[in-house]
């Protein structure tokens, strides 16, 4: 099995009111972003449960309370497979949000939706690491929110972490990309793509030392490299979100 | 202790295999034993620039298939009798290279040699791949542009990450070789500035080879620059990285004497 990559679901905000019926409330709509764990089955399937299963002894609570989705573009299908491979995904704790490349006849209530308009975030790093446990059988100890990164990120590489903050003690290259749930605090030069606040915090911040990058988004609000004030360019700067737009400002 | 190095850069026609054979032949003059592999397979090219095409019976293709003998395939250089070539196929898919083939042979080659040096192809793809899967240290060859220091870095991150020594834990060896230096270019703000280069890398500085005739005449006459030309500039700067790669102190100096000041100052920064 291939390494399962990422991809960013987003919605906008919407707040829908029914004019024709001023008396009843409005309802309302929230958007929600989130990264997504797209995981694609091989033939044979059962081949690839079993890979699936190593996977999940080497890195236990690698799927627990992650969003997944199954894409089964490449695998020949029915209704009744499909079933059965969400079903097999199931009992081993993955619940499937939704499909991609499912055929449209097979469709049914019983199945997750079929999902569009995802964008890819590149391949998700499978921690290797077992989860610690006590010697003594006791309570793993929360693990902080923070990534902690002390060498370069290369063209190339994507660094994943949903669940907090991430910060790079050297530089971000063009073509790398960090994306977090919080804040992303660069101590180099910030070059490749930054995402933070990938979950819906719209209270993260981008911070580096000197900034050259190509892309700042947070929470779906993004710059783009040309977008960016020329005085800013190559000096230590700080992105937060503003009514919904990202804010720059020199951090001296 | 013998060393397996390979010579890669992610981008094309930057320099990998001129570079493989100046290295090779300097390393193999000053004593050392020294193979020189190509794993470009389907574009072989090492023979050609080390003047050995038509010595080549047996290939890397056949040895990782168990149709030749290493012995068989190895072709002595007939200038310095410390070099070796092993050559690539031309006309053999790249699928035929294996991971345990390519494993095993630099396994019977590190008995043999002091220097086992793998000259990649450009790209990601399984036969740059296995170039690098077996080394112990990396030359990131590197022309001062943009698009040729963007792919060294996506390379300088798969030493890091898919090389059999990265997946062990260990800190896989990396130098940066500058090619194809154009001072007067780099004047006009053409080229990136080497500084530039070093600070996007951030890996330690192990040549500047200048743009040079002399490397097209070398490897027309099928000769390493470093043999046919060792006083040239480009083969004095090859001839100082190869003692460089053996862990001697030289000081960095751009081989045409106006702009010796600069490269010295970045040497302090890069050492
Ligand atoms: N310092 C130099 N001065 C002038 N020409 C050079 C120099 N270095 C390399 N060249 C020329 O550039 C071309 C490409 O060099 P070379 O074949 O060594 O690159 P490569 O990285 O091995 O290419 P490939 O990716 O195709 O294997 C050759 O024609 C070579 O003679
Ligand atoms: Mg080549």
């Amino acid at each position: 099995m291939g390494n399962p990559s990422g991809r960013q679901v987003r919605s906008r905000n919407l707040s829908v009111t029914d004019v024709t019926s001023a008396a009843r409330p409005s309802i309302r709509f929230r958007g929600h972003s989130l990264i997504a764990l797209v995981v694609v089955p091989e033939e044979p399937v059962s081949d690839w449960l079993a890979h699936l299963d190593g996977l999940a002894q080497r890195s236990p609570g690698f799927f627990a309370s992650r969003p997944v989705i199954l894409d089964v573009s490449h695998l020949p299908h029915d209704r009744d497979s499909l079933r059965a491979l969400v079903a097999d995904l199931f009992t081993r704790g993955i619940r499937v949000m939704g499909l991609e490349g499912a055929d449209a006849a097979v469709l049914g209530p019983d199945l997750p939706p079929v999902l569009t308009g995802g964008s890819p975030t590149g391949q998700l790093e499978i921690p290797t690491g077992k989860l610690k446990t006590q010697p003594n059988g006791g309570p793993e100890r929360p693990r902080p929110a923070s990534l902690l990164i002390e060498d370069p990120v290369r063209s190339g590489q994507s660094i994943c972490f949903p669940d907090g903050d991430v910060t790079v003690v050297g530089s971000v290259s063009s073509g790398a990309e960090i994306i977090a749930g919080g804040s992303i605090h660069v101590y180099g030069t910030l070059r490749g793509r930054a995402v933070a606040g990938s979950g819906g915090d719209t209270k993260a911040r981008i911070y580096c030392r000197k900034l050259e990058a190509e892309l700042l988004m947070i929470d779906g609000s993004f710059r783009t490299d040309d977008e960016v004030q020329p005085e800013l360019r190559g000096r230590p700067v700080q992105a937060w979100l503003q009514d919904g737009a990202i804010a720059l400002a020199s951090l001296d | 202790m013998a060393k397996v190095l390979v010579v890669t850069s992610g981008k094309g026609g930057v320099g990998k295999t001129t570079s493989t054979a100046a290295l090779g032949a300097a390393l193999a003059q000053s004593g050392q034993s020294v193979v020189v592999i190509d794993f470009d397979v389907g574009l072989r090219n090492l023979d050609l620039v080390l003047g050995a095409e038509r010595r080549v019976v047996y290939d890397l293709i056949n040895v990782v298939q168990g149709e030749a003998k290493l012995s068989q395939a190895l072709i002595r250089d007939k200038r310095v009798e410390t070099l070796s070539l092993l050559a690539a196929s031309q006309t053999r898919d790249k699928d035929a290279l294996t991971e345990e083939g390519v494993g095993r042979i630099i396994a019977e080659l590190r008995e043999k040699f002091d220097w086992v040096i793998c000259d990649s192809p450009a790209g990601i793809e399984r036969g740059a791949a296995l170039a690098m899967r077996f080394a112990d240290v990396a030359v990131v060859v590197t022309n001062p542009e943009v698009s040729s220091v963007r792919d060294s870095d996506r390379i300088i991150g798969l030493l890091d990450s898919k090389t059999l020594r990265a997946e062990n834990g260990e800190r896989m060896e990396k130098h940066l070789l500058i090619t194809r230096f154009d001072p007067a270019r780099e004047m006009r703000g053409e080229m990136l500035k080497t500084e530039d280069v070093l600070e996007i890398l951030s890996i330690p500085l192990l040549g500047v080879i200048p743009e040079s005739e002399e490397v097209l005449r070398a490897s027309n006459v099928g000769s390493p620059v470093t043999l046919n030309a060792p006083t040239s500039a480009p083969g004095r700067a090859y001839m100082d990285a190869a003692k460089r790669l053996k862990g001697e102190v030289v000081a960095m100096t751009v081989p045409t004497e106006r702009r010796a000041g600069l490269f010295s100052k970045i040497f302090r920064r890069a050492a």
